[in-house]
């Protein structure tokens, strides 16, 4: 056995050794849609990389929730420079850290509903949770959540699991805005429907494009993927009278990334078309900056909420490890 | 109980590159020892007769009746092997019941037939044992009560007393030839010793390669005029 | 200590000092976190945790019956039928489903009798309605079914061709009928057989991973071992996941401490002798029940391998060949199986050497030393702990002390290694004996030790077996979701994680694509083994 055992040491030890580079590098933890082949991932690094001089280093975790918890558990000696893809909901629990540093850009390019001001997270893109029902499996929407929760038993849903997932913490607030005290209740009548609970929201998509389930916790955007790339407007989000709950995806600096001067530029380039541009149609959200062209028509055919649903950031930070355990004690019944 | 007649015509059988042919007839309640080299198709030729086996063609007669067809269960026949004839979980009278009930469903004459068997060979008092503990040549004992309450007129022995000790083989023996006595059954016997034979056989079906090559009197085989090929088996 | 000049035996004590650290690492890694922060840990003892240990046993409970009461009529109808028309052929098959990796059963399971699957349309009308697929509970099942039914079947049947020749001819003889001669002969040997094949897949259950993973995975369908991968992977909750690890290792050794007092083989597959000629003593009616019931084993086996074929052919192969990212992953997959079944190879040579050194110099006379009996059996303890468990016990230990994630190939490689140990030495261990059995004194006379007597004695006479455990502990490691699940990220991705990923994204058609490679290429590996085995 000698000689093929040796060169497989050999080439083991190179793959080990492999994180050892020299170039000026920015390491970005983020979730995994947005780096796969078909994410903004690779648009945003090529563009960045040609205007930096430098490496860019994505470190992809199954989605938002994740990301946090992982930069939780690093602490102080993670190697990230940037976390992109928190959202509003956990950015009081963020902060709360201590991990992260302000930003010190200017936000003028910026742009989403309501405004935005915070000297830590900067926003790159917004959407609206939605169902997504897929029209051949049934064809009439359903008006409200409240209408989806005591809808047909055959009809099944996929989630994303609010420990993981900003839409599947999306969710969960979505109901809680909705429901109140009841959500509990909710979540029991909706629990039978659900297929199965994804870690993170591309699982959950693919479940639902795959024929497996025919409803699937998305955003209001979603339909303009299948109408833009597939030409196809068999998958529609269904408007709800009470209205969406509203998600902003920010990115930040860690206190190890401050001292990065890259991590500036990168947020600041963030704000611009460079990156901008990639977000409508590969992360299939709205743009939160500066773009150097008209969104696709699609857009425009996504749901308008009427009421825009959401609760603060100090809110959910008090609230939302008793209503994850509340969700999981009735999910898991 | 009285013996049956056994007749093989023209029995072939196949197995492999193995083909066997035999031809024999066994008169009513006479003793044949079978004899012949290792491989030579002595326990094929028992398990022909008993319906283990299936012929390719010929027909095995059992007093004149076609049997061919016939399940093993339905010939007039009984077996004793040489080891593995006792299901070790069933105690003796148990495991002699089985040749009376398969489902072990006696009636009081069932019972006392079966406590005359096992008195018959020398088992009494033992009933409620189980076959690991008992020697060797009493759990041979059990198989043989077992054959007499089956009450066929036909005996096939397959080297039944080949692993036991010499003094032991011959009480064997002479008990076998005190229940053919009895009950005058056909008895055949695949054996390798020719004291088994000539203590018991009236006849010598000599097996060579697939054929009976001889079948003779017992006298006549183990005197010169024996064919050569025997002489050799046998060593003299 | 005059044994300790012996090589051989320093061997096999840097051997059993590597299986030391790693399986000691982990508990220190446990152990360390419940001991800095045991409020969380014990905070983590909710209804929760309740509830999922209660699925963890009730799945099992439900897979073990689910496969054995099937298994006692199949195995007895292919014991009745030594005859059966490709007979052996199906054993073989039946042999089958431990080389492939849960995961791409997983994939075949979905494509049969998921909601888009092959039996939708038809389970959907017999249902009444549409078909919802088979996620939770149901897909668990039917998973765990598919690899321990034909595991039962081929253990039962190996108790069943224990029955003498001579005892089935008896029952023709006598007349039993199907009842009673189940109840006289088969049940007998059955029932001695039975708790040890069922507790055997009852500890299988318990630690399945990947099937949970991929085919339940929701809150109401996660067991132990799913839950640990989530605490780790998703809530970064070490506290969490020290609860639960010693649960799952509470449950494990229990199960295995009744499975040794049954004296039950763990490391299992028997090598099914050649059925002796024995009359079939079936009648015809039950012949007919007999043929129909191995039949639909025989259907409910092959189709998910049939599954895979068939959707692993429709996905776009050639576009699928020239993806780099499967390059990539193929390359990391082979490097590291090869690595983890040399290394795998070396620790159990070195067990075995050692050993067989020590029985020698006390010419099997007297006790055997702790060493020694360390030495026969210590591989054997991996078997408590599974790759989840050991992966999240250095998971956590990894974490206080630097990047958890570059150290994938190594944990891959190391705990894969160990794992496939006690099947390893299984293969190596009785040849060697042998050999230096035979050997030992010639050697001593003639001055041939070290290297030499490795090289020119004892090498060739256990060859054969050594590939044959290298090809099993290659696919063993090729299959893994549970360690790279743990530590897998962009930067190292094996083919099992890929196709998980895959599953996981919009590629269902390539998932469907690398199934297919990977299951080949395990089923190649298995074949080789079998073969190699069979010539030893």
């Amino acid at each position: 056995m000698p000689r093929p055992v040796l060169a497989a040491l050999t080439l083991a030890a190179a793959l080990v050794a492999l994180p050892a580079a020299a170039q000026e590098k920015l390491t970005i933890y983020t979730y995994e849609s947005f780096t796969s082949e078909w994410g903004p991932g690779p648009a945003v690094k090529k563009n960045f990389e040609d205007v930096c001089a430098c490496e860019v280093d994505f470190v992809a975790v199954a989605d938002g929730v994740a990301l946090l918890n992982r930069l939780r558990l690093e602490g102080a000696r993670t190697s990230a420079d940037i976390v992109l893809g928190l959202d509003t909901n956990l950015t009081h629990e963020a902060k709360e850290t201590g991990l992260f540093a302000p930003h010190g850009i200017s936000l003028e390019k910026v742009n989403i509903p309501g405004g935005w001001s915070d000297d830590v997270f900067v926003p790159f893109d917004y959407g609206y949770f939605a169902i997504i029902q897929d029209t051949e499996a049934f064809s009439t929407p359903y008006k409200s959540l409240k209408a989806l929760v005591n809808g047909y038993p055959e009809q099944r849903l996929v989630i994303q699991d609010p420990r993981t997932s900003t839409p599947g913490l999306g969710l969960l607030l979505w109901v809680k805005a909705v429901y109140g005290d009841d959500a509990a209740e909710a979540w029991e009548r909706l629990s039978s429907r659900i297929l199965t609970v994804t870690p993170g929201w591309s699982e959950a998509y693919s479940l639902f494009t795959s024929g497996e389930a025919s409803m699937v916790l998305s955003y209001t955007t979603s339909p303009a993927y299948h109408e833009i790339a597939e030409g196809s407007t068999r998958y529609k989000a269904m408007a709800f009278e009470e209205g969406h709950y509203l998600q902003v995806e920010v990115a930040a600096a860690t206190i190890k990334g401050a001292e990065n001067p890259l991590t500036a530029q990168f947020l600041e380039f963030m704000t611009g078309p460079g990156f901008q541009n990639a977000i409508p149609e590969t992360n299939w959200m709205f743009p939160a900056g500066e773009t150097s062209k008209p969104l696709n028509p699609a857009f425009d055919h996504a749901v308008k909420p009427g009421t825009k649903l959401s609760f603060s950031a100090d809110e959910v930070a008090a609230n939302r490890d008793a209503w994850v355990k509340e969700w999981l004690e009735i999910m898991s019944r | 109980m009285s013996g049956a007649s056994v007749e093989l015509a023209s029995l072939t059988f196949s197995y492999g590159e193995t083909r066997m042919e035999f031809d024999l007839k066994v008169p009513v309640s006479s003793v044949i020892a079978i004899m012949g080299p290792s491989g030579s198709g002595k326990s094929t030729l028992l398990n022909l007769i008993a319906g283990f086996e299936t012929p390719q063609s010929g027909a095995v007669l059992i007093d004149g009746r076609d049997v061919s067809a016939d399940r093993p269960a339905q010939r007039p026949i009984s077996m004793v092997f040489q080891e593995n004839n006792l299901f070790s979980h069933l105690n003796v009278e148990d495991n002699v019941g089985l040749g009376r009930s398969p489902s072990l469903r006696l009636t009081q004459k069932d019972r006392q037939d079966i406590a005359d068997a096992l008195a018959h060979t020398g088992l009494a008092g033992k009933e409620h044992r189980l076959p690991a503990e008992l020697s060797g040549g009493e759990r041979q004992r059990v198989a043989l009560s077992r054959a007499l309450v089956r009450d066929r007129p036909v005996l096939l022995l397959d080297e039944p007393f080949a692993s036991l000790g010499p003094a032991l083989r011959r009480e064997m023996l002479s008990l076998v030839r005190q229940l053919h006595f009895d009950h005058d059954m056909t008895i055949l016997m695949v054996t390798h010793h020719t004291d088994d034979a000539q203590l018991l056989a009236d006849k010598i079906a000599f097996v060579d390669d697939g054929r009976i090559a001889a079948f003779e009197d017992t006298t006549t085989m183990f005197s010169p005029s024996a064919p050569d090929a025997f002489r050799a088996y046998i060593g003299s | 200590m005059g044994q300790l000049s012996d090589r051989r035996v320093l061997a096999g004590l840097a051997g059993l000092t590597a299986v030391g650290l790693l399986i000691g690492g982990a508990f220190a890694g446990l152990i360390s976190q419940a001991v800095t922060e045991w409020s969380g840990a014990v905070s983590a003892l909710d209804p929760y945790l309740f509830r999922i240990t209660r699925f963890t046993l009730w799945q099992a409970l439900l897979s073990t019956l689910l496969s054995v009461a099937p298994a006692i009529l199949i195995a007895r109808a292919l014991a009745r039928h030594p005859d059966f028309p490709g007979r052996s052929i199906i054993l073989r098959l039946f042999a089958l489903p431990l080389a492939l990796p849960a995961i791409v059963a997983a994939l075949g399971i979905l494509a049969l009798l998921g909601r888009a699957g092959i039996f939708a349309d038809l389970l959907g009308w017999l249902n009444g309605g549409q078909w919802q697929g088979i996620y939770g509970l149901s897909g668990i099942l039917v998973a765990h079914v598919f690899f321990n039914l034909p595991l039962a079947t081929r253990l039962l049947l190996h108790a069943l061709e224990t029955v003498p020749g001579d005892q089935w001819r008896l029952a023709a003889q006598l007349g039993m009928g199907p009842a009673t001669s189940f109840r006289l002969i088969e049940w007998p040997v059955l029932r001695a057989a039975l708790p040890g094949v069922a507790g055997l897949i009852f500890m299988l259950c318990i630690t399945s991973f990947t099937i949970v993973l991929t085919l339940g995975g929701g809150p109401r369908a996660t067991t132990l071992e799913v839950a640990i991968y989530q605490a780790l992977r998703f809530d970064f909750d070490p506290a969490r996941a020290v609860t639960l690890t010693i649960i799952q290792i509470a449950l494990t050794v229990m199960v295995v401490t009744l499975l040794i007092r049954l004296g039950t083989d763990m490391v299992g597959d028997p090598n099914l002798p050649v059925s002796r000629r024995r009359p079939s003593i079936a009648s015809r009616r039950e012949t007919i029940f007999n043929f129909a019931l191995i039949l639909s084993a025989l259907l409910f086996v092959a189709a998910p391998f049939v599954a895979i074929i068939v959707s692993g052919l429709q996905a776009d192969l050639s576009r699928l060949a020239s993806d780099p990212a499967l390059h990539r992953a193929t390359l990391t997959s082979l490097l590291l199986a090869i690595i983890s079944a040399g290394l795998s190879i070396l620790l159990s040579l070195s067990l075995t050497v050692a050993r067989s050194a020590l029985e020698l110099k006390r010419r099997g006379q007297g006790h055997p030393s702790i060493l020694e009996r360390l030495l026969d059996t210590g591989a054997g303890f991996v078997l408590v702990v599974p790759p989840v468990v050991v992966g999240a016990g250095w998971f956590i230990l990894l974490l206080h002390s630097g990047n958890v994630f570059v150290m994938a190939p190594i944990m891959v490689i190391t705990v894969n290694a160990v794992m496939a140990m006690p099947f390893a030495i299984r293969a190596i261990r009785p040849a060697w004996d042998g050999a230096s059995k035979r050997h030992e004194k010639l050697c001593a006379s003639l001055g041939i030790t070290g290297f030499n007597r490795l090289r020119l004695i004892d090498w060739p006479s256990i060859r054969r077996p050594a590939l044959t455990a290298f090809a099993f502990a290659m696919a063993l490691s090729l299959g893994d979701l549970g360690v790279i699940a743990l530590f897998g990220s962009d930067a190292v991705k094996t083919l099992p994680y890929l196709l998980f990923e895959r599953m996981g994204s919009y590629r269902t058609a390539d998932a469907a694509g690398i199934a297919l490679f990977l299951g080949i290429v395990c089923l190649a590996l298995m074949m080789l083994a079998d073969r190699t085995r069979r010539n030893a």
